[in-house]
């Protein structure tokens, strides 16, 4: 199966330390089938649903988050909250 | 994910310290949100540090969600204390409640996490002890 992807750099001060982690982890529970990320496009891909191993992945700021997911909107959705600096400045 | 409270895995919070506890409980709160029930205790029922039996399963009661409860706590005779209250559910809960072994903090709050997205007990427990800071 062919999945979606997107990439977006992180640019929130912390990076994807824990408040972030929590709410990509949340979103990303909210869709079916896979959704996973990366640090690079080759990967390793972790699950997104997974905060041990999305806190695990310890992306700082600068980073550029991939994602693949198997519905096109779980990649919007999840751009988009990077995007907003996850609605959180503080980490 | 589930938004109903009763749908999800409930959490307990057991430290020695009521402050601890309460900290912990409100960076759940914060972190995760409202979507899982969600009770603490901590403190000697005398004042000071320390855990009670009968505090710790009012905490279970309080947060209790037929999902079953998941129970994380600090130091020693906090998991003996707890091991007691569950001791002394009724059978029915008893096999209901999991006691985390993982930092009291860090795990409560990946098992919310968890626990929001209406993971089982088992999944729940299972992230929490997967935690490694």
């Amino acid at each position: 199966m062919t999945l979606a992807t997107g990439a977006v750099p992180l640019t929130n001060p912390t990076g994807l330390h824990a408040r972030p982690a929590v709410k990509l982890t949340k979103l990303a529970k909210t869709f079916a089938g896979t959704v996973e990320i990366a640090l690079a496009a080759e990967g390793p891909w972790i699950d997104a649903r997974s905060v041990v191993r999305v806190m695990a992945l310890k992306a700082p700021r600068g980073a550029v988050l991939h994602i693949r997911a198997a519905d096109p909107a779980a990649v919007a959705a999840l751009a988009g909250l990077a995007a907003r600096d996850f609605d959180d400045g503080a980490g | 994910m589930s938004g109903r409270q009763a749908d999800n895995v409930g959490i307990v919070i057991v430290s020695h310290s009521a402050e601890v506890a309460r900290g912990a409980a409100e960076m759940v709160r914060q972190m995760v949100g409202p979507e899982v029930r969600l009770a603490w205790c901590g403190g000697a029922p005398g004042g000071g540090l320390g855990t009670s039996v009968a505090a710790i399963g009012a905490a279970i009661d309080r947060a209790w969600s037929d999902a079953g409860v998941a129970v994380l706590f600090d130091l020693g005779g906090a998991g003996t204390n707890s091991e007691m209250a569950i001791e002394m559910l009724p059978d029915e809960r008893r096999a209901r409640v999991a006691i985390c072994a993982a930092p009291v903090v860090e795990g409560a709050i990946i098992a919310a996490v968890e626990a929001s997205g209406g993971a089982p007990l088992a999944a729940v427990r299972a992230a929490a002890e997967a935690w490694q800071g």
